[in-house]
């Protein structure tokens, strides 16, 4: 262990202890003063954010270092995670501190595990050993098992916590079984060398057969993480149940971590079988827009609707991850599924953000019906809502239109004309239960007259947060295009 | 002591696919909610059985100090009671609430 090892870890060190932290103080705190906690969550993050920047200005030009015995390598594209991962978590606990009264359930553990979920994330993302990777995996897992099911009281909080942890679990174990057959078919836990050894099994015909179980194995459990048909069943019932702020949160950072894990364990460990995963990858794609699209269009509720939508993402991702690997690594596909999960973070943030402002006094407000005339009670925030929807669908000039326009630049570039054309098809029909929200804003009626919509400080400045980072990525795509040529270490623009 | 000599790597990995389809066909048909997460800690068992086997291959192609299985191992231990705790504090909280542990009965979120 040398200094450095500590410096690599110094932001996953700092949540760990600011969760600690919160544990102790939300103790000592009286009821009224909860409010405290989120204070204290928000600062771990700040520091959390400025170890980060303290590691990049020491790596300066080099491309990445390797830290704790060859586990952790914080690279660029792990500080692009990090960035991405304390962005979403910034903009949630803003999201939540409000909600948590409302639902009368403000207690400082909220705050600790969503900050050890993050931890556990950055694990995931700066993983370069199979056994960091999963313990991440897991640390974030269990703890957004809790804060899905963190509303005691109310059944369908318990029932989606539930779920999620059987089939969260189960995916897990599957994951771990194909890890295990990875580990002896290499005898390393390490990700290079479990890619050279993969090379001579796959010429071996005695071991090509545990290869390709291991193969399918893992890959299940990593397309269960990011919720890829025919593994999203936990997905819908999960956003549904959990409060509304973590349905946020985990659409967003605990999706963006499963593809930066994703990325680590196809791009690094397994690329040798790359002609078995890549076709296996563009059925399940194919599912995952067909599948999530059309049964986004009969949802009444706008929570599972927007999961139905955000499953729907996935399979645009994952249409990247095709093109970004069509003969070799292909900057370009890789390139669009980063700036589209930046992207996603905001615009699906925000959108979740209106929702859980809709929750007051009585009013669940997930309903598709909550939302009816809700220009005349919040006209900003309905006009901001109308920005992520249109974002999400990718319409230009917003955010959301960059990140289809790489991914179906690299489908193009490559010569998947026919998967291009999909995606551009399903997009376009996309448009159609996202406008169903619009429509409900605003040309629906309230039931009853009611008077302005009370939304507290903290919210309006997450949501307003959101809307400028899709505006301006959105009209000024350049300097976020050039961070991600940063990231995967691109000269050219 | 002359039939240990004939356990091989092999043996144990077939032991453990035996399991992980048990675990398997558990957490598929079993309705019980109890039941389903003892068939995900078989699952776990199949891949610590995995990774110890493997481990003691490799210790002898690469010498003792080749421990990468058995420390894994260790973590997925600590991490199938992790999930046991947590599993079971949910179920409790739901039972709580509705008075079942049958997953037919978890039924309130649907399309």
């Amino acid at each position: 262990m040398v200094w450095t090892d500590y410096l690599l870890a110094l932001p996953i060190t700092l949540l760990t202890l600011f969760a600690l932290g919160i544990l102790l103080i939300d103790l000592m705190l009286p009821k009224e003063m909860k409010w405290a906690n989120a204070i204290t969550a928000f600062i771990g993050v700040l520091f959390s954010a400025a170890g980060v920047y303290k590691i990049q200005l020491w790596m300066a030009a080099s491309p990445g270092s390797l830290g704790m015995m060859r586990t952790l390598l914080v690279d660029r594209f792990a500080i692009y995670f990090f960035y991405l991962f304390l962005a979403a978590t910034a903009i949630a606990i803003l999201m939540s501190v409000r909600y948590l009264e409302i639902e009368n359930e403000n207690h400082g553990e909220y705050y600790a595990l969503m900050l050890l979920s993050v931890a556990g994330m950055m694990c995931m993302a700066a993983g370069f050993d199979i056994v960091l990777i999963f313990i991440g995996l897991e640390l974030m897992a269990i703890s957004t098992y809790v804060l899905v099911g963190f509303l005691r009281r109310d059944r369908r909080s318990n029932e989606a916590a539930l779920k999620y942890l059987l089939l969260g679990a189960f995916s897990s174990g599957i994951f771990a079984y194909g890890l295990s057959l990875l580990y002896g078919l290499a005898g390393s836990t390490s990700l290079p060398v479990i890619n050279q050894q993969l090379t001579r099994s796959m010429a071996d015909p005695q071991y090509k057969p545990v290869a390709i179980i291991a193969l399918v194995t893992t890959i299940t459990g990593l397309l269960f993480k990011i919720a890829a048909i025919p593994f999203h069943q936990w997905a819908p019932d999960a956003y549904e149940g959990a409060p509304t702020s973590i349905t946020g949160f985990m659409s967003v950072a605990v999706k963006a971590a499963g593809w930066a894990m994703l990325l680590r364990i196809l791009l690094i460990g397994l690329m040798p079988m790359r002609p078995i995963w890549v076709p296996l990858l563009v059925f399940v794609s194919i599912a995952t827009m067909t599948g999530a699209n059309f049964a986004a269009l009969t949802q009444t509720n706008t929570k599972r609707l927007l999961a139905y939508s955000s499953i729907a993402h996935v399979g645009y991702m994952l249409l990247g991850l095709i093109a970004g690997t069509a003969t070799q690594i292909n900057a370009d596909g890789i390139k669009g599924i980063l700036i589209y999960l930046l992207v996603y973070t905001f615009m699906n943030l925000g959108a979740f953000g209106v929702i859980t402002a809709l929750r007051h006094r009585n009013v669940i407000g997930d309903e598709l019906d909550d939302l009816n005339g809700l220009y005349s009670r919040a006209p900003v925030e309905a006009v901001l809502m109308l920005i992520f929807l249109l974002s999400l669908a990718g319409i230009p000039p917003l955010a959301g239109f960059w990140g289809k326009y790489f991914i179906f630049l690299g489908l193009i570039s490559t010569g998947h004309y026919a998967l291009a054309s999909l995606g551009v098809l399903y997009s376009v029909f996309g448009l159609y239960y996202y406008l169903k929200i619009a429509n409900a804003m605003f040309m629906g009626k309230a039931e009853k007259a009611e008077e302005t919509l009370p939304i507290s400080l903290p919210m309006r400045a997450a949501i307003a947060v959101a809307g400028i980072a899709t505006l301006y990525i959105g009209l000024l795509p350049n300097s976020f295009i050039e961070l991600v040529n940063w990231t995967l270490g691109i000269t050219r623009t | 002591m002359d039939f240990m000599l004939h356990i091989t790597t092999l043996h144990y990995l077939v032991l453990g696919a035996a399991l992980f389809l048990l675990g398997v066909i558990g957490v598929l048909t079993r309705r019980n909610v109890v039941i389903v997460l003892m068939s995900i800690e078989l699952i776990l068992n199949a891949v610590n059985l995995n990774l110890v086997a493997f481990s003691r291959y490799w210790q002898g192609i690469h010498g003792p100090q080749a421990l990468h299985g058995q420390v894994f191992a260790i973590f997925v231990i600590t991490d199938a009671a992790a999930e046991a705790a947590v599993g079971l504090g949910i179920l409790i909280a739901f039972f709580r609430n509705k008075e079942t542990v049958n997953v037919d009965e978890v039924n309130l979120l649907k399309w």
